[in-house]
C-alpha cells in the first residue's frame, strides 16, 4: 500500500471529528471518500495533509511512518491537494502559479525564460494547449483545476487529493479533468477523490469509503458496490424510495389552473435570445441545460436582475415592471442564487438576520421587524426546515452547505412568494440535505407558489417539475412533459443539433 | 441592549482607562477638575473639547467603512463648510442661514461622493480622493485665498462656549454619536448597511436598496464633516482654507480602526469609534503635558497606536481566547445533549 492509515483518531474540544479511521490507498487507484457533510472527510484529509494534528494513530506512507506538521511538510513527503475553490492566484500568470516558490533564478534574479520552460514541461502530459505567460484568470475554473494538480503533483508526486474538483465544473469540463485523473493513476499516482456527485464516484473512482458521524463504515470496490447500499451506508438510514415515487406517478394536470405570470418574448441581446414563458399556479417549470447555457441568464431576466431588452411580463392583474430585483421581490417574486457563497449568503451576519433580510429590505428601514418578531421568524424556520444550528444567533457563514441554502429558502419563504426561483438548489449539499430540499420544494408546490427550479441534476429535475424547458446556446429549444420528461429525451434535446420538442420526445 | 455594547466597547473604554491612569500616575494634575463661573474646567475636560472634530468625523466615517468603503475628503469638507459658513456670517446671511448652508454644503459634498462610489461605480477610495484634492481649492475660491475671520459672537459659541458647565463641542459630538446610533439600531438602517457592507450583491438580490444605502452613508459622513467644520472654524474664529481639518480624515479613520471596527466593512460600532477618538485626543494630551519637544509628538503617537492596535488584535487575542473558548464549550456541553444522530 502507498498510504496507511490506522486507528486515526482527532478530537475538537470534546467532539469526536474521527474516531479510529482506517484508511488506505493503493498507488495507482482512485480511492473516493464519501459521507455527509460532517461525516469527518475534510477533517481526516486535513489530518494527512498536516493542517491538523491528529491525536491518536498512524499514517504511513510507502510503509515509512510519517507526521506531517504543516501542508508543506506533506508536500515535501509527496501528499498534496487541490481544493475545490482553486487556490492559486489568479492575477498571476500560469507559470507564475506553477513554479511560485521555486522560480528560476539567475545571477539572484528570476529567470522569466526558464520559468516559461519550466511550466511547459509540468504541463506536458495534461493536454492542455494554453499560453503559460497569461493570467490564470482569463482561464476557465475547468483549466484552472488542472493547472492545480499540475502544480500539487509535481511538488508532490505520490498522494493527490481531490477535494470537490468537480463543484463548479459543465459535463464537458468534468470530462477533461477525469481523463487528467486516469492519467496521473496509470502513471501510479495514488488518489483520493471526495465529490458529491454519486454519479461522478461511479465513473472514476476504483475503491470506495464510506465515513460516517467520524467513523468508518465501509470501504469497497467500485464496481462491487450497490448505489442504494451505499446511499443507505452515508445517511445511515433506508433511503425512503423518494425521488422515484413522483417520476412514476402521472404528474397532475395543472395547465388547466390560471396562468400566475405570463412572460412574452423576453430577451437581451448576447444573452439569451427571446422566449415565452407562462407559469401557472402552483406549479413547478422546470429548466434543464448545460452550464453556460442560458438557464442562469433566463433567471436573471425573469427576476431583473439584467434588465430584458424586449418583451413584458404580466400577472393576472396586469402588466408588470420587473426593472430590478426590488422591482420583481416586489411583484411577489423570490430568487435564491446559483453561487449561494458570493450571491445568497450574508456570510458575517447571523442566520436571523439573514433570513430577516428580504422581508426588511421590502419593509423599509423605517419599519424595523421587532426583535421578538425576528426571533419567532427564525426559530420557526430553524424548526420546521430543520436547520441544523446552535441558535439563531451564529453566523450564517459557519454553517455548512446545506444549512446555508436552507436559510436563504428560509428568507423567501418568510416573504410568502407567488412566484419563486430557485438556481441549483442542492449543489454542493450532502444527500441528506438534498433529500429534504427536494421535498420543501415539493410541499411549497402543494401549497400554491409556483416555482421555477434549475438543476443540472435532470433526475432530481424529473422528480420536481411540471414541465422542464430545454436551453441550449443561449435559446430555448425544447418543452417537455408528463411521459416525455425522462432524462434520455432531456439530454437528447441538449445534445441534439436540431432538436425540437416533437424529435426530442 | 445596553450589556451587548458595553461587551463590544470594553477594550476600548479598558485603553482609554488604561491611558488615562497612565497619565495621571505621570502627571497627577491630569484628573484636575475644578468649577470656574458655572463651567467645568481641567484637562480632561479639555481633551473631550478638542476631540469634537475627530469624534464628529468618526461617527460618519464609521458608516462609510461599515459599507467597505472609506472617505478620505472629510478633512476637505471641513475647510468647504468653514469656509462657506465664515463667509456667510461675514457676508450678513445671519448665524441661522449661516450655518444651514454649511451643513448643505457638507450634505451636498456626501452626496457627491456617494454619486460616485454608487452610481458610476468608482473605487471609494479614489471617489473621495476627487474631493480631498479638489475641496481645499472650493474651500480657498470660497475665501478668496485669505483667512475669512468674523466676529459673530453666537457663531464663536460654537467652538467656544459653554453649555451647562460643559463645552459645547462635546455636547455636540456626544449627541451627534447617541443621535446617530439611535437611528441605526432602532430601525433597521444598521442591519441594512452591514449586509450591504458584507455582501453588496446578495443584499441587492433580497431586495435591499444597495445605492441609496450607500449614497445616504456618504451624505451623513459630509453632514458630520460638516458639524466638525463648524467647531473647528467658530474654536477659532476665522475659516483657513488650507488648514482646517488638514489630514483630521485620517485620524478619523484610525478611531474607526481604533474602535475594532474592521476596514472591510460589515459590523460597526459608533460608541466604539468615538471612543477611538477621545484615545487619540488623550494620547494628543498626555505627549503635551509631558513637554516634549514638539517634533517627538507624531512618533511617540504612532508607537502607541502601534501597542493599542497589536493589544486590540484578534490574532493575539486568540493566545488569551482559548482559554475563554474552553470553559464556553465546557459548559455548553454540559447544556446541550452529547451526540445529535442526523435526522431522515
Amino acid at each position: 500500500m502507498l498510504l496507511t492509515v490506522k486507528n486515526l483518531s482527532k478530537s475538537f474540544l470534546g467532539s469526536r471529528a474521527l474516531d479510529a479511521v482506517d484508511f488506505d490507498l493503493a498507488a495507482g487507484e482512485v480511492h473516493a471518500l464519501l459521507g455527509e457533510n460532517g461525516a469527518g472527510k475534510s477533517t481526516l484529509i486535513k489530518c494527512l495533509t498536516g493542517a491538523y494534528h491528529r491525536d491518536a494513530g498512524t499514517i504511513a506512507l510507502e510503509g515509512e511512518a510519517i507526521d506531517p506538521r504543516s501542508t508543506s511538510q506533506a508536500q515535501d513527503l509527496g501528499i498534496g491537494t487541490v481544493y475545490q475553490e482553486v487556490n492559486l492566484l489568479p492575477n498571476l500568470t500560469v507559470a507564475q502559479n506553477l513554479t511560485f516558490g521555486r522560480e528560476p533564478t539567475r545571477f539572484g534574479l528570476i529567470d522569466a525564460r526558464a520559468r516559461t520552460r519550466l511550466a511547459r514541461e509540468m504541463l506536458d502530459g495534461y493536454g492542455l494547449d494554453i499560453d503559460v505567460n497569461r493570467d490564470l484568470g482569463a482561464y476557465s475554473v475547468a483549466i484552472q483545476q488542472i493547472v492545480a494538480i499540475a502544480r500539487a503533483v509535481s511538488l508532490s508526486g505520490k498522494v493527490l487529493i481531490l477535494d470537490e474538483p468537480t463543484a463548479s465544473l459543465d459535463a464537458r469540463e468534468v470530462e477533461m479533468l477525469f481523463k487528467v485523473v486516469r492519467d496521473l493513476r496509470d502513471r501510479g499516482l495514488g488518489i483520493v477523490f471526495i465529490s458529491h456527485f454519486l454519479d461522478q464516484v461511479f465513473t472514476i473512482s476504483d475503491r470506495i469509503t464510506v465515513l460516517r458521524n467520524g467513523r468508518r463504515i465501509v470501504t469497497e470496490d467500485t464496481a462491487r458496490i450497490d448505489r442504494v447500499k451505499l446511499i443507505e451506508h452515508m445517511l445511515g438510514h433506508a433511503l425512503e424510495s423518494e425521488v422515484e415515487a413522483r417520476a412514476g406517478a402521472a404528474a397532475p394536470e395543472k395547465g388547466g389552473r390560471p396562468i400566475a405570470f405570463s412572460f412574452r418574448n423576453i430577451g437581451r441581446q448576447g444573452v439569451i435570445e427571446p422566449f415565452d414563458l407562462d407559469i401557472h399556479e402552483g406549479e413547478v417549470v422546470g429548466l434543464a441545460g448545460l452550464l453556460g447555457s442560458g438557464r442562469t441568464e433566463s433567471a436573471e431576466l425573469l427576476y431583473g436582475i439584467r434588465t430584458a431588452q424586449t418583451g413584458e411580463a404580466r400577472d393576472a392583474n396586469g402588466p408588470i415592471n420587473i426593472r430590478n430585483p426590488r422591482a420583481a421581490i416586489a411583484a411577489g417574486f423570490g430568487f435564491a442564487p446559483e453561487d449561494r457563497k458570493t450571491d445568497g449568503i450574508v456570510a458575517d451576519l447571523t442566520i436571523r438576520e439573514n433570513i430577516v433580510l428580504a422581508l426588511q429590505a421590502s419593509k423599509g428601514w423605517m419599519r424595523p421587524i421587532p426583535r421578538a418578531e425576528q426571533n419567532r421568524l427564525a426559530d420557526e424556520y430553524i424548526e420546521k426546515l430543520d436547520i441544523r444550528t446552535t441558535g439563531r444567533e451564529k453566523l450564517i457563514g459557519e454553517l455548512s452547505g446545506g444549512n446555508q441554502q436552507k436559510v436563504i429558502l428560509a428568507r423567501w419563504l418568510a416573504m410568502n412568494p407567488r412566484f419563486l426561483i430557485l438556481d441549483e438548489p442542492t449543489r454542493g449539499i450532502d444527500v441528506g440535505a438534498h433529500a429534504e430540499i427536494v421535498r420543501l420544494i415539493r410541499a411549497l408546490n402543494e401549497k400554491g407558489m409556483s416555482l421555477l427550479v434549475i438543476s443540472s441534476e435532470l433526475e432530481e429535475l424529473i422528480a420536481v417539475s411540471d414541465r422542464i424547458i430545454v436551453v441550449r446556446d443561449r435559446r430555448h429549444v425544447a418543452e417537455l412533459a408528463g411521459d416525455q420528461m425522462t432524462t434520455d429525451t432531456i439530454v437528447r434535446a441538449i445534445a441534439a443539433p436540431d432538436a425540437n420538442p416533437e424529435e426530442a420526445a | 441592549m445596553i450589556f451587548p455594547v458595553l461587551r463590544r466597547v470594553a477594550p476600548q473604554l479598558i485603553t482609554l482607562f488604561a491611558l488615562i491612569v497612565l497619565i495621571t500616575l505621570i502627571f497627577p494634575s491630569f484628573l484636575n477638575l475644578s468649577l470656574v463661573d458655572g463651567r467645568l474646567v481641567g484637562p480632561l475636560v479639555d481633551a473631550a473639547k478638542r476631540s469634537a472634530p475627530v469624534a464628529l468625523l468618526a461617527v460618519g466615517m464609521t458608516l462609510v467603512i461599515a459599507t467597505k468603503g472609506i472617505d478620505l475628503s472629510v478633512g476637505a469638507i471641513i475647510a468647504i463648510c468653514g469656509a462657506s459658513a465664515a463667509w456667510a456670517v461675514g457676508a450678513g446671511y445671519g448665524l441661522g442661514p449661516a450655518l444651514l448652508i454649511a451643513l448643505s454644503a457638507g450634505i451636498a459634498c456626501g452626496l457627491w461622493n456617494g454619486v460616485l462610489v454608487a452610481i458610476v461605480g468608482i473605487q471609494p477610495f479614489v471617489a473621495t480622493l476627487i474631493l480631498m484634492t479638489a475641496g481645499r481649492g472650493i474651500a480657498q475660491l470660497i475665501t478668496e485665498g485669505r483667512i475669512l475671520t468674523f466676529t459673530d459672537p453666537g457663531f464663536a459659541w460654537i467652538g467656544s462656549g459653554t453649555l451647562l458647565g460643559l463645552p459645547v463641542p462635546v455636547w455636540l459630538w456626544f449627541s451627534t454619536a447617541v443621535l446617530m446610533a439611535l437611528i441605526l439600531r432602532r430601525t433597521a438602517l444598521g442591519m441594512l448597511i452591514e449586509a450591504v457592507g458584507i455582501n453588496r450583491r446578495a443584499s441587492a438580490l433580497s431586495g435591499v436598496n444597495a445605492r441609496v444605502l450607500l449614497i445616504a452613508v456618504y451624505a451623513v459622513a459630509g453632514f458630520c464633516a460638516a458639524l466638525a467644520g463648524l467647531v473647528v472654524t467658530a474654536d477659532i474664529r476665522g475659516a483657513d482654507a488650507n488648514n482646517a481639518g488638514l489630514w483630521l480624515e485620517l485620524d478619523a479613520i484610525l478611531a474607526v480602526v481604533i474602535g475594532g471596527n474592521s476596514l472591510l466593512g460589515g459590523r460597526f460600532s459608533i460608541a466604539a469609534s468615538v471612543i477611538g477618538a477621545l484615545i487619540i485626543q488623550t494620547i494628543n494630551a498626555g505627549i503635551l503635558l509631558a513637554g516634549f519637544p514638539p517634533e517627538y509628538n507624531l512618533v511617540i503617537k504612532a508607537a502607541l497606536v502601534v501597542v493599542i492596535l497589536v493589544v486590540q488584535s484578534p490574532s493575539l487575542g486568540g493566545h488569551f481566547a482559548f482559554l475563554r473558548t474552553a470553559l464556553l464549550s465546557r459548559r455548553e456541553a454540559r447544556h446541550a445533549p452529547q451526540t445529535e444522530e442526523p435526522k431522515p
